[in-house]
């Protein structure tokens, strides 16, 4: 690099660049982390599944169902988190896309029961085959996305939000209408033991799925990709100016978010070994939004915090249902429309509170906690 | 036309209009960057200052005429500029908010990473590899920029002038041959603007003396400053080319700036005049 700089102020470059700051850890500032992120990811991802595993150790079945419920929503709020905090393409289809997930699962596997065929790779065939079909649907909607913007792109994929269920009840023979699919349940591995709680395995299976998600996006959200999506959401002119093909990186990133979709769709299927539309109305891709934007829009950890909530919330009606003896008919309207209700009030609460949202909020806490670094970064 | 340095880039448009409508944007427009040239557009408001490097840019596809690169026909892609080697700065600054300085700086180099979806996705060792290379020159631009000590920071809570360098350091890392800079005066004081002229006389020594730049401008001062050859626009004619001096002592420039009834030879448009 040639000095021809004249008369500019002396350069201030600190400690940033300097061998020492590398190799202290921290948070990536201006230095950015060095090591391997692979490593890094895999290590967190290592813990927290160690965690989540000693936990559902201790917990009974219905809450080891929970666990898993979580887990498998964690896969989709992950991937859609990505699509729409870090590039900026509001989905409201992503609850089809976890059908198609699920679907296919069913789908699969009823065919290998059909033909006798069993095996503990079923599961993880199945799971990856709705992955892959759910992002070649995620390819058809990206490639209309990429054409649309803000409202109409959300409006496009409403449409497939509604459409998806309805599929199911058109082509009975297929999908068996509003009855839905029914295929063979996880069980256990024989080595477990003969009487290994079943939902403590499902939500091994599930945890799996999910851990694997997260380290795929971590590490995909800290590489040059990352950059290039968040760039693309905040100035498209200068994103392409920049080298980045904007249509192709938000395809890409459509593509991504849709196949996490269909594997925690798949997952979620494989809980419960059944299959209906009613699971996957336009109401859970309400949900799904919220919960990413109470969460924290673009923050995996946020997609953490929304993958509780929407077990938390959805769980709710029938825990107070079943605390309080309520009145027959309030218990039922109760059912219907809690979770939605608290839902949308807690978005408010936290909109007005804490814009960045849940994680938002966790990240100025601690940095306002921790001495000496200021809490100015958004 | 003498044969290019081969590691300089010439850029040639020749008679090219461009019309929205019944509006003409550009009307047989011809000029060239020859390596190592710096070349300003001038012209008041609306004279297709911004239709033109759009037109180089690949964002409006000219309605008639050419465009060559090094003597060949040349289709812009606004995507694949950088690729070929041309950067580009954005009117105001057209950083992204949403990334701090350094990433900022980081993403003008995008086309040149190595590493593909995949290695991403699984973090593999070429991806960070990479990814170092990459902040590492983004760091070593914002230093040679002086705006280093920004380089955390979040771009809106910087002074407008840190702005417009980080701007500069995010066309610079793609290591460009020509650099289009749109309006790099607006907004700056007389101070930064004196700086900002002898930041760009010293670009093209930066490629070995073979970078041309490419200049559109409000600010006379500057322009008359650095610039090697003056294209002067008025209602998307070329009404006036040549050296700095050839172009101030043209009537016809004198006349478009500060109208009709001017005398000619009257003192050419201070600072501003054109906003």
């Amino acid at each position: 690099m040639t000095a021809t700089q004249p008369e500019v102020a002396p350069d201030p470059r600190p400690a940033a660049a300097s061998p020492l700051r590398r190799l202290l850890p921290g948070p990536p500032g201006a230095a950015g982390p060095r090591g391997s992120t692979l490593l890094r990811h895999l290590v967190l991802a290592v813990l927290a599944g160690t965690a989540v595993v000693l936990l559902t150790n201790q917990l009974p079945p219905y809450q080891n169902l929970q666990v898993a419920r979580v887990c498998a929503f964690l896969c989709v709020t992950a991937g859609y988190t990505v699509l729409v905090g870090l590039n900026g393409q509001l989905s409201l289809g992503h609850g089809a896309l976890m059908a198609t997930g699920a679907y296919t699962v069913a789908l699969v596997q009823q065919g290998f029961e059909e033909r006798a065929v069993q095996g503990r790779w079923i599961l993880p065939l199945s799971l990856l085959l709705a992955a892959a079909v759910t992002a070649v649907a995620g390819l058809v909607i990206g490639l209309a996305a990429a054409r649309l913007r803000g409202p109409y792109l959300a409006g496009v994929t409403l449409a497939v939000a509604t459409l998806v269920p309805a599929l199911t009840t058109i082509f009975t023979d297929l999908f068996n209408g509003e009855q839905g699919l029914r295929f063979p349940a996880e069980t256990p591995p024989a080595f477990l033991g003969a009487y290994f709680q079943p939902e403590r395995w499902l939500a091994w299976v599930a945890l799996l799925a999910a851990l694997l998600t997260m380290l795929l996006m971590a590490n995909l959200v800290r590489s040059r990709f990352g950059r290039s999506l968040r760039a693309v959401r905040d100035d498209e002119v200068a994103a392409r100016l920049a080298g980045i093909h904007v249509a192709r990186n938000q395809v890409l990133a459509f593509v991504v978010s849709a196949a996490c979709a269909g594997l925690g769709g798949g997952v979620y299927a494989v809980l419960t070994a059944t299959v209906a539309p009613g699971k996957f109305s336009l109401d859970l891709s309400l949900f799904l939004l919220m919960a990413i934007v109470i969460g924290g829009l673009g923050s995996l950890a946020g997609a953490v915090w929304g993958a509780v909530l929407l077990v938390a919330l959805q769980d709710l009606p029938s825990l107070i249902t079943e605390t309080f003896t309520l009145p027959s008919g309030l218990a039922q309207r109760l059912e219907g429309n809690l979770a939605l209700a608290v839902f949308g009030l807690i978005l408010i609460v936290v909109m007005l509170v804490a814009p960045g949202g849940l994680q938002g909020a966790a990240r100025t806490l601690t940095a306002r906690l921790r001495p000496g670094r200021p809490a100015t970064r958004r | 036309m003498s044969p290019p340095p081969t590691d300089g880039i010439d850029l040639a448009l020749h008679h090219v209009g461009v019309r929205f409508g019944g509006l003409v944007a550009l009307d047989d427009v011809s000029l060239r960057v020859p390596p190592g040239r710096i070349v300003g557009v001038i012209g008041p408001n609306g004279a297709g200052k911004t239709t033109l490097f759009n037109v180089v840019c690949g964002f409006v596809p000219p309605t008639s005429g050419a465009l060559t690169l090094d003597g060949r026909p040349f289709r812009p892609r606004p995507h694949r500029l950088t690729r070929l080697g041309i950067a580009r700065t954005l009117q105001g600054v057209g950083l992204f908010p949403g990334l701090s300085v350094v990433e900022n700086v980081m993403a003008g180099a995008t086309h040149s990473a190595r590493a593909g979806f995949a290695a991403a996705l699984f973090g593999l060792p070429r991806s960070d590899r990479d990814e170092r290379r990459l902040r590492d020159e983004a760091l070593d631009l914002l230093a040679e920029l002086g705006v280093a000590a920004h380089a955390a920071a979040a771009p809106g809570t910087l002074p407008y002038a840190v702005r417009k360098r980080v701007a500069l350091a995010r066309a610079l890392i793609a290591r460009p041959r020509l650099l289009l800079l749109d309006e790099p005066a607006g907004g700056l004081s007389a101070e930064d603007i004196a700086e900002l002229g002898e930041l760009v006389t010293a670009l093209p020594d930066r490629a070995g003396g073979a970078c041309s730049i490419m200049l559109v401008e409000h600010h006379m001062d500057l322009v008359m400053s650095v610039c090697h050859e003056i294209v002067v626009l008025d209602f998307g004619r070329v009404i006036a080319a040549g050296t700095p001096e050839q172009v101030r002592d043209d009537p016809l420039v004198t006349e478009a700036y500060l109208g009709a009834d001017v005398p000619a030879g009257a003192t050419p448009p201070g600072p501003g005049a054109g906003s």
